[in-house]
C-alpha cells in the first residue's frame, strides 16, 4: 500500500498539524468567551470570516506601500485587532443584554448576528471571493524527506503553540487572567467581590474576537476569503470546544490536534466522507465523557429552562376547535393555487415547530438539531419512493418511522447530557446526518438530492394536498396537545423545572425525556415527509443548521411559553418570508435583525405578548 | 413598517385607478421567469445577469417581440435543489411567467428539469453542464445552450492524445457536475487513448476542499496527467497548493472551464501556465460581430466580459427569437420554435438539436498563459459543438421520452 511511504505520512501529518493549529487559534477564542460569559457564540465564525476578508483586502494595500514580511504580519495583526473591536461592539450592543437570558435565546441571538454579518460582508467586500497575497519570504516550499511542503504551513504549525503559550501567560500571570479564570469558575462570586463585570466581559470578548480574527487573517495565503467560511469554521470550532471541554484552553488544543490529524488521514481512508468523521468524533467523546476532555459539569444546576406553564383549560375549547377546522376546510374556496401552496407550507412548518415545542417548552430539552428528524422523515419518504417505488401512503409512515428510530438512537445519548452540551449533542446528531446525506452519494444522491418525489394522483394538485396536510397536521397537533396535558406531559414539566425534585419523587427523568424525544422526532418526521411530497424533492439543506434555526425562530416568534405559539410563529415567519424575500436581496439581514430584536424586546413572543396585554387589561 | 405598507397600498390603488386606461392602450409585457445563484456564485452569475440585461434592453428598445415588451422576473435560486424548485413554483404560479431560464449548479439543473417536466413549462438551463439535463433526465420541456460535459471533455481528451500521458488522476467536486464530468472522462480517456489508466481520484465536497491534503494525495499516486473539474474557491486553493508542491511540473493537466475569466481572474499571477483548458479568450477575439458585443458590453458596464456575460446575452436573444418565431407564448408553440431551430448568434450560427434539446454552441480550447498580472488563454481554437455531441443512438439509448 503506497500510503505507508514515510515521506508521505510525514507530509500528511504536517498538513494535519497546520490545520490543527489554525483551528485551535479560532476555537481557543470561542472557549474563552464561553468560559466567562457562558454564551455559545455562533457569531464567532462570522468574526473569523471578517478577519479573513479584512486581511485579504488590507494586506495587499499595505504590501503596495512597503513590501516585506514586517508589513505582512503587521497587516495580519491589524486585521485581528479590527475584528477584536467588532467583538467589543457586539458585546456592548447585544451580548451584555442577554447574559441572564435562557440558553436558547442566547444561541438564537448570536445566530441572528451570523445572518446579519453574512449580508453585510457581501455589501462591504463585494460578492467575489478574495484570494489574499502570499507571505513575503515564505513563497518557496521546503523539502521534507524529498517532498515539497509549503513553508507558510510550517509557520502556522508554530503559531498554534505560540498562541497557546501567550494565552497561558495572559491567564496565569496577569490580573485580567486571574479574573477571567475566576469568572470561569464562578461568575456570581466574582461579581459579589466587586469586580467590574462589564469591563471584564468586554475585555474577554475583545480577546475572543481578536483570536477569531487572527485565525481568519492567518488563512488568507492558503484559502480565499469566501462567504461560506463562517458556518464551516463554526461547526468545526464547536466540535473542538465541546470535545476539549467548554471553557478549557488546553482541552481545545488537544481536540484540535486530534481533529487535524483525523482530517489529514481521513481523506486517505474515506476520501468521500471527510465531513462526517469530525462530528462522529464529537458524538463518541460526548457519549463517553459527557463534558469533553477537560470540561466540568455546570455548577448548581442553575436551570435556564423556560417553557409553557400550566393553565386552566380555556372555556369553549370545543367551539374554537370547530371554528379552526371550518376555517381550514373553507380556505381553498377563497385561495388561489399559490396561496394554497404557501398555506400548505405554513401548516407543515407549524407541525414541525410544534413538535419542537414538546421538547423545549414542555421538556426543557433545548434541541439545536431538530432539523435532523424533519430531514430524516423527508429522506425516509423519498428513499422509499426512489428505491422501493412505494406510494405516498406507504412512504409517509416509513419516513415517520425512520425519524422516530433516529430520534430514539440520538435521544439515548442526548438525554444523558444537560444544558449546552445537550444542545451541542443534538447539533452533532443533525450535522452527522447532514454529512451522511451530503456525502453518501450512492444512496442519498448527495448534493443532488432526490427528485421525483410527487404525491399519489388523488392527492396531487394544490387543493387535495392542502386538505391532506391540514388534516394530518391538525390530528398530530391535537395528539401532541393531549400528550402535553397528560400526566406524561406534567412529568416532563416537573423534570424541566427541577430535575432533582422530579427524581426524588420517583420520576424516571431520562426515560421520560427519551420518550419525548422519540415522539417529537416522529412528529417532525411526519412534517418532513409531507414537505418532501409538497416540493417533489429532498436535498441535504433540509438537515442543515438553518432548518433547525427556522424551527427555533418560529418557536421564539410565536412565544415559547404558550402552546399555540409555534403555530402562530410558523405562520408569521413563513408568511413574512414569502412576502419579503422576493422584494429584497437583504433577507438574511432583515431576518437576523428581527431575531435579535425579538430576543431583546419581546422574548415572550407574539402569543405571549398578546396574552400579557390581555391579562393586564382584564 | 405599517406606514410604508399603507403608503404602498395607497400608491398601488392610485396607480390602478389612474393607470387603468393607459394599460389597456398598451399590451401587457411578456413575463419570463429567471432564477440563478446570485448570492452564492456571484462571480459567474452577476456578469451573466449583465449579459441578459443587455440583450433584454436591446430587444425592448426595438419594441419587444410580438409587439409586446419582455419583462424578466428574476430571483435568487438559493443554490439548492429544493429552494430552486420552490422559487420556480412561485414564478410560475404567482407571477405567471411564460417560461423559465437560469440556474448555475448542475444538481439544481437536474431538479429544475424534473420540475419543468412535472409542471409542463419550458426551462432553458443556463449554466448546468451535467449530461443528465439533456440525456438521462432530459425531457421535451428542458433545453440547454452551453456545450455539456460530454462535449467539453471530448474536446479536452482530443488534446490529451498528443501529450502521451497514460497515468491519470482525477480531481472533481463531489456533486452532479463533478461526478458527471469524471464519469465521462474515465470513459473517453479509455476509449480514445489506448493504455490510459486512472491512478487516483479525489472528490472533495463542493466549496470544502482540504487543498493541501488533496494535492499531496494526488502527488502520492505519481500521475503523469491530471484531469481537473474544480472551479471557484476550491480551484484557487488547489492551484496554490499544487504550485507550491510542484504538483503540476512535468504533468499534463486538462481542466474544464479554467480558461473562463470568472475562474481565472481570482488566480491572479499564480495562473498554472500550460494547462489545457476550455474557456473564453475574449481579449483575442477578432470576429466583427463578437467583437462588437464585447466592446458594447465593456462600454455599458465598464468591466471586461466573462463567459457568463456572453451566455446571458445569447440565452436572452435566443429566447426573444424563439418567442417571435413561435408567434405566441404557449408552451407547445415555444417548444416547436426551439426544436431544431437555427439561431444567428454573436458567436455564429447555433442549432438547437431537437432529439436531445442540446444546442451546438461550442467552446474555446487552449492553453493557460500569464498575461501581465493575470491569466489568459493562448494557442486556442474555437471547437464547434456539433462535432462533439453524443450520437443520436446514444441519446435514444438513455433518454426516457
Amino acid at each position: 500500500m503506497p500510503a505507508l511511504d514515510p515521506a508521505f505520512l510525514a507530509v500528511q501529518a504536517l498538513s494535519g498539524l497546520s490545520s490543527a493549529s489554525s483551528l485551535f487559534i479560532t476555537a481557543c477564542g470561542l472557549t474563552i468567551v464561553f468560559g466567562v460569559t457562558r454564551i455559545v457564540n455562533f457569531a464567532h465564525g462570522s468574526l473569523y470570516m471578517i478577519g479573513a476578508y479584512t486581511a485579504a483586502t488590507l494586506v495587499p494595500r499595505l504590501l503596495e506601500l512597503s513590501f516585506g514580511p514586517v508589513t505582512f504580519w503587521a497587516g495580519i495583526l491589524i486585521s485581528a485587532i479590527i475584528v477584536g473591536l467588532i467583538g467589543v461592539i457586539i458585546e456592548v450592543l447585544l451580548l451584555r443584554r442577554i447574559y441572564g437570558a435562557p440558553e436558547l435565546f442566547q444561541l438564537l441571538a448570536t445566530f441572528g448576528v451570523v445572518l446579519v454579518v453574512q449580508d453585510l460582508v457581501v455589501q462591504v467586500f463585494g460578492p467575489q471571493d478574495i484570494l489574499g497575497p502570499r507571505a513575503p519570504g515564505l513563497r518557496a516550499p521546503v523539502e521534507i524527506l524529498g517532498r515539497r511542503f509549503p513553508s507558510y504551513e510550517l509557520v502556522l504549525i508554530a503559531a498554534g503553540p505560540i498562541v497557546l503559550g501567550l494565552v497561558w501567560l495572559l491567564l496565569r500571570k496577569t490580573r485580567f487572567g486571574v479574573l477571567v479564570r475566576a469568572a470561569t469558575q464562578d461568575r456570581d462570586m466574582v461579581a459579589s467581590l466587586g469586580v467590574n463585570q462589564a469591563l471584564l466581559f468586554t475585555g474577554t470578548l475583545f480577546l475572543g474576537a481578536f483570536l477569531a480574527g487572527l485565525g481568519g487573517a492567518l488563512q488568507i495565503p492558503r484559502v480565499s476569503a469566501n462567504t461560506g467560511m463562517d458556518l464551516s469554521i463554526i461547526a468545526e470550532a464547536f466540535v473542538v470546544t465541546v470535545v476539549g471541554g467548554m471553557g478549557s484552553v488546553p482541552g481545545a488544543f488537544l481536540a484540535a490536534l486530534i481533529i487535524g490529524q483525523l482530517q489529514a488521514f481521513g481523506i486517505l481512508i474515506f476520501p468521500k466522507s471527510t465531513l462526517v468523521v469530525v462530528f462522529l468524533l464529537m458524538a463518541v467523546v460526548l457519549a463517553i465523557r459527557p463534558y469533553g476532555f477537560f470540561g466540568r459539569a455546570e455548577i448548581g444546576g442553575g436551570t435556564h429552562a423556560v417553557g409553557i406553564a400550566s393553565r386552566s383549560p380555556l372555556p369553549g375549547r370545543g367551539l374554537i376547535l370547530l371554528i379552526v377546522i371550518a376555517v381550514l376546510a373553507a380556505f381553498p374556496l377563497v385561495a388561489d393555487a399559490y396561496l394554497l401552496k404557501v398555506a400548505t407550507e405554513i401548516l407543515i412548518f407549524a407541525l414541525f415547530a410544534f413538535s419542537l415545542q414538546l421538547l423545549i417548552g414542555v421538556g426543557g430539552i433545548v434541541s439545536f438539531g431538530h432539523a435532523a428528524f424533519f430531514g430524516l422523515g423527508a429522506y425516509g419518504a423519498a428513499l422509499a419512493v426512489k428505491w422501493y417505488g412505494v406510494s405516498m401512503e406507504a412512504a409517509l409512515p416509513l419516513g415517520l418511522a425512520l425519524a422516530a428510530l433516529g430520534a430514539g438512537l440520538a435521544g439515548a445519548f442526548v438525554v444523558r447530557l444537560s444544558g449546552i452540551y445537550l444542545a451541542m449533542m443534538t447539533l452533532a446528531a443533525a450535522q452527522i446526518l447532514y454529512a451522511v446525506a451530503f456525502q453518501w452519494v450512492e444512496v442519498t444522491g448527495g448534493d443532488n438530492g432526490i427528485v421525483g418525489v410527487w404525491p399519489s394522483s388523488w392527492a396531487s394538485g394544490p387543493i387535495p394536498y392542502y386538505l391532506l396536510t391540514a388534516a394530518l397536521t391538525l390530528i398530530t397537533v391535537l395528539l401532541l396537545k393531549r400528550i402535553i396535558d397528560a400526566p406524561f406531559g406534567y412529568a416532563l414539566r416537573a423534570a424541566r423545572d427541577s430535575e432533582a425534585r422530579a427524581e426524588a419523587i420517583g420520576l424516571k427523568v431520562r426515560q421520560h425525556r427519551w420518550l419525548a424525544f422519540m415522539i417529537a422526532g416522529a412528529a417532525a418526521g411526519l412534517a418532513g415527509g409531507i414537505y418532501a411530497f409538497s416540493r417533489g424533492s429532498v436535498d441535504p439543506s433540509l438537515l442543515g443548521i438553518s432548518t433547525s434555526v427556522d424551527a427555533l425562530t418560529m418557536l421564539l416568534l410565536g412565544g415559547i411559553q404558550t402552546v399555540v405559539g409555534p403555530l402562530v410563529g410558523a405562520a408569521a415567519l413563513h408568511g413574512l418570508r414569502d412576502w419579503i424575500m422576493p422584494l429584497t436581496s437583504l433577507w438574511r439581514l432583515l431576518l437576523g435583525l428581527s431575531i435579535i430584536a425579538m430576543v431583546l424586546i419581546f422574548p415572550r413572543g407574539l402569543v405571549g405578548t398578546v396574552r400579557d396585554w390581555w391579562g393586564a387589561r382584564a | 413598517m405599517a406606514t410604508t405598507s399603507t403608503i404602498r397600498w395607497l400608491a398601488f390603488g392610485a396607480a390602478l385607478a389612474l393607470g387603468a386606461p393607459a394599460a389597456q392602450a398598451q399590451q401587457a409585457p411578456i413575463k419570463i421567469g429567471e432564477l440563478n445563484s446570485y448570492a452564492q456564485w456571484a462571480a459567474f452569475t452577476v456578469p451573466y445577469r449583465n449579459g441578459w440585461q443587455m440583450a433584454l434592453d436591446e430587444i425592448n428598445a426595438k419594441g419587444g417581440v410580438l409587439g409586446r415588451k419582455i419583462e424578466i422576473v428574476s430571483r435568487d435560486d438559493g443554490a439548492t435543489t429544493g429552494s430552486a424548485t420552490r422559487v420556480a413554483d412561485e414564478l410560475v404560479s404567482r407571477e405567471g411567467v411564460s417560461l423559465l431560464f437560469g440556474s448555475f449548479l448542475s444538481n439544481v439543473g437536474v431538479a429544475m428539469a424534473d420540475y419543468a417536466n412535472q409542471k409542463k413549462i419550458v426551462y432553458i438551463a443556463a449554466e448546468p453542464l451535467t449530461d443528465a439535463v439533456t440525456m438521462a433526465q432530459g425531457n421535451r420541456y428542458t433545453f440547454r445552450i452551453r456545450p455539456n460535459n460530454f462535449m467539453q471533455v471530448g474536446m479536452l481528451v482530443d488534446q490529451a492524445k498528443a501529450s502521451g500521458a497514460k497515468r491519470w488522476a482525477i480531481v472533481a467536486p463531489n456533486y452532479e457536475y463533478g461526478q458527471s464530468a469524471a464519469a465521462v472522462f474515465k470513459r473517453l480517456i479509455q476509449e480514445r487513448v489506448p493504455g490510459a489508466q486512472i491512478v487516483a481520484e479525489q472528490y472533495p465536497a463542493l466549496g470544502k476542499i482540504e487543498a493541501g491534503a488533496t494535492a499531496s494525495a494526488i502527488e502520492q499516486a505519481k500521475p503523469d496527467g491530471i484531469f481537473n473539474v474544480l472551479f471557484g474557491p476550491d480551484l484557487t486553493q488547489f492551484v496554490r497548493e499544487g504550485n507550491t508542491r510542484g504538483l503540476f511540473e512535468d504533468t499534463t493537466v486538462l481542466s474544464l472551464l479554467t480558461g473562463e475569466p470568472e475562474w481565472l481572474l481570482p488566480l491572479k499571477d499564480e495562473v498554472p501556465e500550460g494547462w489545457t483548458v476550455t474557456g473564453y479568450p475574449w481579449d483575442e477575439i477578432k470576429e466583427p460581430k463578437h467583437k462588437a458585443f464585447i466592446d458594447a458590453y465593456r462600454a455599458k458596464y465598464n468591466d471586461t466580459p466573462r463567459l457568463g456575460s456572453l451566455l446571458g446575452y445569447m440565452v436572452m436573444t435566443m429566447i426573444g427569437d424563439s418567442i417571435e418565431r413561435a408567434g405566441s407564448t404557449e408552451t407547445d408553440a415555444i417548444i416547436k420554435a426551439l426544436e431544431d431551430a437555427k439561431f444567428d448568434t454573436v458567436i455564429g450560427p447555433v442549432t438547437m438539436r431537437g432529439i436531445d434539446n442540446q444546442a451546438t454552441m461550442g467552446a474555446w480550447v487552449g492553453k493557460l498563459v500569464l498575461k501581465g498580472a493575470a491569466g489568459g488563454m493562448t494557442d486556442w481554437t474555437y471547437q464547434d459543438g456539433a462535432s462533439f455531441m453524443p450520437t443520436e443512438a446514444e441519446v435514444k439509448a438513455v433518454r426516457k421520452d
